[in-house]
């Protein structure tokens, strides 16, 4: 696994998350309403859609697009018409900037 | 042999019909075309306004609700109280509205889980408001994320309303909902028989299946009830209550829905060139429960419809301007419904204001074999 360097804390509200691509493909990162970090894939598993125009309610992410949810901590799929699990991704805080750890 | 004079007075054929399936060429082509599960065009919104507008509350809907079932129970006891005598027709005409054509939007906005903050409170009105609206609840909680995620994309979308070239007479007879009630309980009842199409195959998952004829059975049980309720007292007053309020209520749900869509685009991906945004009187956007929005709830679906004149004033800008009314809406969307009968890829294109970017049509022009998109 590699630490990658995604955004600066500051560049995410808490409570909030943004996109970040890397290596092709797209990822979300996320503060929750404690300031803690987190990370998934960018696109709801249900329609492919960008997971940072939705909205994020205590430990979920809710699509923008059809209502569905995750848990942004765990990736469980917790409303229809999501069904497939959200892949998480390792994420910490290293001086003023997150970072994601993804496999090689 | 006709004359010159006679071929010239004689109207264009009408086009030929599309295959309109989920399951057929279409679809086929809808995703070699790119034109499923596209990225598609969107206004920009500040994220802060943009979070603040998608804020969900219990407030607005637990209001509108309790005056929804308040208005309801009143004007079904007015009915029942003046039964017999013509005093009860005020009764019932409200009553039918409410029932048939408001459960529409309820049915909706709690579809879309953007009604209410709290969960169960959109799942129980969503329920009661599918078995008034004669939807699964399953099934067309599906068919709708498939109108969100391609809509209008013919092969793709399963709630296109008109299907070219339209038919004048239906659309007529869908303002007294008999076509339309037909149509729904025979799908009610196929569903509650264990049989599912190729096409609600296509975008129900295979888990979804069970709960999609669990639910129609017990939608077509009520309505069995109630049939034998009215032989039992030999009277039609149960489907007054019942069912019937999809026939005589049901005019205003299919006025303003033929709006959402109705002589715009096929196969495009920006909003702005298949849906209408219609002011209307605030008795009609409260029953619609603010669907005149339309451009603005498929851009951004997951804003509550209390928020939608919010972001209607943050958006306007980057839209065509609203049609003025609904005798307005009407008056430009049938003559284009008329013209699409009979010119192949015709739609009523509106002009964009200064402020506005221009619509995305780029991305259609490079899609191969695409033809009759045209102003």
């Amino acid at each position: 696994m590699q630490w990658v360097s995604a955004c600066a804390l500051d560049d995410i509200d808490p409570e909030d998350l943004v996109r970040f691509d890397h290596g092709g493909r797209t990822y979300a990162i996320y503060r929750d309403e404690d300031g803690a970090v987190f990370a998934t894939d960018g696109l709801c598993t249900h329609e492919q859609v960008h997971l940072c125009d939705g909205l994020v309610m205590g430990d979920e992410i809710e699509c923008p697009k059809h209502n569905g949810r995750f848990n942004y901590k765990t990736g469980e799929a917790e409303r229809l018409p999501c069904v497939t699990t959200l892949r998480t991704h390792p994420a910490r805080v290293v001086g003023e900037m997150i970072e994601i750890g993804l496999e090689d | 042999m006709p004359t010159d004079q006679t071929l010239a007075d004689r109207p264009e054929p009408l086009v030929e019909r599309r295959d309109y399936s989920l399951t057929g060429p279409s679809a086929a082509l809808a995703i070699e075309r790119g034109l499923a599960s596209a990225e598609w065009y969107h206004s920009d919104v500040p994220r802060k306004v943009m979070k603040e507008l998608m804020q969900r509350r219990d407030g607005p809907a637990i209001r509108d609700t309790l005056i929804w079932l308040g208005l309801l129970a009143l004007t079904a006891a007015g009915g029942i109280y003046f039964w017999g005598s013509w005093w009860c027709v005020p009764f019932w005409a409200v009553y039918g509205v409410l029932y048939g054509s408001a459960c529409d939007s309820r049915w909706h906005e709690c579809g879309h889980g953007t009604a209410f903050r709290t969960p169960w409170m959109n799942d129980a009105v969503y329920q009661i408001a599918s078995f008034m609206v004669m939807r699964n609840p399953v099934s067309w909680r599906w068919s709708h994320a498939r109108h969100h995620t391609d809509t209008i994309i013919v092969g793709r979308d399963a709630e296109i309303a008109f299907m070219h070239p339209a038919s004048i007479l239906l659309n007529i007879l869908h303002f007294i909902g008999i076509v339309d009630i037909w149509q729904w309980m025979k799908v009610l009842v196929r569903n509650a028989a264990g049989h599912l199409t190729p096409d609600e195959r296509d975008y129900i998952p295979e888990a979804e299946v069970g709960k999609a004829i669990f639910w129609a059975r017990v939608h077509v049980a009520i309505y069995a009830l109630t049939l034998a309720a009215a032989i039992y007292w030999r009277t039609i007053l149960p489907f007054m209550l019942i069912g019937g309020p999809r026939i005589y209520g049901a005019w205003h749900m299919f006025m303003t829905g033929m709006i959402q869509h109705g002589g715009l685009a096929e196969d495009v991906l920006d909003h702005r060139l298949n849906s209408r945004t219609c002011l209307m009187n605030p008795v009609s956007r409260w029953i619609y429960w603010n669907m005149n929005y339309h451009v603005e709830h498929h851009m951004f679906p997951m804003v509550p419809y209390h928020a939608l004149p919010r972001l209607h004033e943050v958006i306007r800008n980057d839209l065509p301007a609203p049609t003025r009314s609904i005798p307005a809406a009407f008056a430009e969307m049938v003559p284009a419904i008329l013209r699409q009968r009979r010119e192949k890829g015709y739609f009523l294109k509106k002009t964009l204001p200064p402020t506005a970017r221009a619509y995305r049509e780029e991305l259609h022009q490079t899609i191969p074999h695409r033809d009759g998109l045209k102003e």
